[in-house]
Formats: structure tokens, C-alpha cells, sequence
């Protein structure tokens, strides 16, 4: 079991939360936990309800969307340096799309109740995490874009 | 402006609808280009095509990587070992290999692009010494459309050069990453002021590339893309290819991104 200090220490080290301030870190470490992941395992399932978001120190993620009947349809992967988990933040607060891990993966998870509370108290707080949050979902949502134009696709 | 006979050595289907044809001049004369360079490759009854230039500049035999579009595609790809095709050039501005030694390479292709990029990368790991850290950084649309896939695994196994490849998409069972080629820049390591980035695909995707690497710190000046434009005479006579105020054929395919990045910019062109 990794001590708040020692968490607090983690999201120093990850590149979401490594300009962030010493008190905000230290307050966010409260929400935080360490997680450790083996290969095809779960991380989240669609549906369910999104209480976390994750970082990932190390190893790689899918997102896939279960089909019914069928192997699930591969959206995209994600690595070590990234975080992913966005519901937690948009009423109602389920996962999108199912979330496994390909490989070993060690990860820190943060509190959605936990968060959403803080961000209550202090809206400055609130702000940097959108702050920090909206560049990712842009950055995220252009490059699902870029994929729907199949460029490398067969001419017309 | 005349075409010179070339036999057809070898013709290897790489994916579906892409080919390399492998050429050697019939007079047995060795065909000398620098990286990037393109040919226009002349199929007796059917026309001319611009086709870049796929082989290693240090050795031959004269190598294009083509795909299957139109009328002449077609016909070269129907070509059989013994048959005959005309060629003319090389033609065109190199990719910047010289100016790159002593610096960090980034070369990034997506699809069908790495063909142009592959006689750049053979000549770098052929005087690896002379550059810093080199990064080969590639996106295809599957699995199966990885162009090139022996060699990319072959560059991948040296410890001297870093290799990541993308998908768009894929299926259960693939292992690597799926998402787009500018996203492969994050993971990369190399000093952004110090780094000079050669860039292939289409064009929507050179455009995303460039500003991914704009993002990090590399500047203009020092980002390479081949630009693509209808070609006909090669020689900057007919005008079909003028980009702005340059000729394709003439002052690219390869420019910097600081010459072009106006015009690219403007929808017309």
C-alpha cells in the first residue's frame, strides 16, 4: 500500500500533475491510488459507472466497444505518460467504451466522488483540472476525426 | 525529355493494390539518384506517370514502389518480369539528408509514403554515425496495409534507431498502437532544436504531422514534406504542377515547410 506522500510523489513523476502546484498535488494525492493491472485484464467496462480516471505510469491500454456475439471493435491504445477516463466528469457518469490492459500496466486512479467534492470547495481547483483536461479530449476528438477520413484509403 | 528503355528485373506485390517493380537500363548503364528524387515512368501505349524513387541510391537496381490509381498504374502493374518500360529523370529536389548529418531525424510516413522516405533512410543507416538520434516513426490504415513491414521489423531489431508504427484501425489480436501518425511524435525522443523532420503521406495527415511537430519545437525551416501535384512534363516547362510560385517538379517534391507553408494553406492550390 502506497502512503499518501509516497502517491503524491507518483503524480509528481506523471506528466498530467507534473506543473501543478505542491499543495494541489498534495491535496489531489488524498483522492489518489495506486494500481497495478496484468495483461487482458479489465480496467473499466461501459456502463459502468466512471468513478475514476486513470494515469498511466506504466504499460498500455485499449479502449474497445463490446459487440455482442463478436470480438469488441479496437478504438484506440494509450500508454505510459497518458491518463484516460473522461465520463467522470459528464452526468451520468459511465464509462464509454470498455478499457483493458495489453500489457503489465502500473496505473494511479483518482476519486471521481473525491475530486468532484474538492472542485466544489475550491473552483480554482475545478479550473485547473479542466484546464488540463480540455487539451486532451481536443487533442483526442481530432485525431478520431483524422481516422474517419480514411486517408490512407483506396482513392475516388 | 526522352525516355530511356528500362527492363522489368522483378515485380513483388506489397499490398493489395501497391507493387514494386524492380528496373535495370538496357544499355546495363547504373542509374544514379539522390533520396526523394522521382522518375517519370513511361508505359509504351498508355502514358506517364511521376513515380517516386523506392531503392537505395548507394546500389541498384533502379526500385519503385507504386500504387494502382489510373489508366498507367495499372498498365505497370500488369508489367511481367522481360517487359519494357521508358523512363526519364531523376527529377526533382532530394530530401535533405546532407543538411540533417550532425542533427536528430525524424522521419515520418504515413501509408504509401514511406516509398519516397525508404531511399532516406537507407542512406542514413548507411552513414548512421554521421546523424544523432534517428526516429522512423510510420501509420497505416490496418494491420494489413503496413507497407514495407520486413524492413520496418528489420530497422526496428538495429539498437540504433527507434521505430514506431500506428494503425487507424485494427482487430483483436494486433498488439501495437492504434491512433494516428502525430501522436507517435509524443513518444518520441529527440532534441526538437536540434532536429530535422522528413515528412510523406497525404497531405491532410502531412498537414497534422507538421503541426505536431511544430508543438514540440521543431522549426519550420527544418520540416521537409513532399508535396504531391498533378505532373506532366517534369521539367518545369508545361506548368500542370505549379504550387504557387514553385513547380513541383522542379523545386520539390521535397520542400520545407517554411518555403510552402502559405501556399498549403490555400485552398485553390
Amino acid at each position: 500500500m502506497v502512503e499518501v506522500d509516497g502517491l503524491g510523489k507518483l503524480l509528481k513523476e506523471h506528466p498530467f500533475f507534473a506543473d501543478w502546484s505542491d499543495d494541489y498535488r498534495e491535496l489531489l494525492a488524498g483522492c489518489a491510488m495506486n494500481h497495478r493491472f496484468g495483461a487482458g485484464e479489465y480496467v473499466a467496462r461501459e456502463g459502468q459507472p466512471a468513478d475514476k480516471f486513470y494515469l498511466i505510469r506504466h504499460g498500455s491500454v485499449v479502449l474497445e466497444y463490446p459487440v455482442p456475439g463478436n470480438d469488441p471493435l479496437l478504438i484506440e491504445t494509450l500508454h505510459e505518460g497518458e491518463v484516460f477516463g473522461w465520463s467522470w466528469l459528464v452526468a451520468p457518469y459511465q464509462w464509454s467504451f470498455d478499457v483493458r490492459a495489453m500489457e503489465l500496466c502500473r496505473m494511479v486512479s483518482m476519486d471521481a466522488t473525491c475530486l468532484r467534492g474538492k472542485c466544489e470547495a475550491d473552483h480554482s481547483l475545478g479550473y485547473e483540472l479542466f484546464k488540463r483536461f480540455l487539451p486532451i479530449i481536443s487533442e483526442r476528438m481530432q485525431a478520431s476525426r483524422i481516422r474517419l477520413l480514411d486517408l490512407y484509403g483506396p482513392r475516388k | 525529355m526522352i525516355p530511356r528503355p528500362f527492363r522489368v528485373l522483378r515485380r513483388r506485390r506489397e499490398l493489395g493494390d501497391t507493387f514494386t517493380l524492380e528496373l535495370e537500363a538496357d544499355d546495363g548503364t547504373p542509374f544514379a539518384f539522390q533520396p526523394g528524387q522521382f522518375t517519370m515512368l513511361y508505359v509504351f501505349g498508355a502514358g506517364e506517370a511521376p513515380i517516386s524513387i523506392s531503392g537505395d541510391p548507394a546500389k541498384g537496381p533502379l526500385v519503385h514502389t507504386i500504387r494502382a490509381v489510373g489508366t498507367v498504374t495499372d498498365r505497370l502493374m500488369a508489367l511481367k518480369p522481360g517487359d519494357h518500360v521508358g523512363v526519364r529523370g531523376p527529377f526533382g529536389a532530394p530530401w535533405p539528408v546532407e543538411k540533417a548529418r550532425g542533427h536528430d531525424v525524424l522521419i515520418i510516413a504515413g501509408g504509401v509514403g514511406l516509398a519516397p522516405l525508404r531511399p532516406s533512410i537507407y542512406h542514413i543507416l548507411a552513414n548512421r554515425q554521421d546523424y544523432g538520434r534517428v526516429a522512423i516513426l510510420y501509420g497505416a490504415r490496418t494491420p494489413k496495409d503496413i507497407l514495407f513491414e520486413k524492413d520496418l521489423i528489420k530497422w526496428r531489431s538495429r539498437f540504433d534507431i527507434y521505430v514506431d508504427v500506428t494503425v487507424d484501425r485494427a482487430e483483436v489480436g494486433w498488439q501495437g498502437k492504434i491512433g494516428v501518425v502525430p501522436k507517435l511524435i509524443d513518444y518520441a525522443s529527440f532534441s526538437p532544436e536540434d532536429a530535422v523532420a522528413m515528412v510523406c503521406g497525404p497531405e491532410i495527415m502531412m498537414n497534422f504531422t507538421v503541426q505536431g511537430l511544430q508543438r514540440t519545437g521543431v522549426a519550420s525551416e527544418d520540416i521537409y514534406v513532399s508535396m504531391e501535384r498533378s505532373m506532366k512534363c517534369a521539367v518545369g516547362y508545361c506548368g500542370h504542377c505549379q504550387f504557387g510560385g514553385r513547380f513541383v517538379c522542379k523545386d520539390g517534391p521535397v520542400f520545407s515547410h517554411a518555403e510552402v507553408a502559405a501556399h498549403m494553406s490555400v485552398r485553390e492550390l
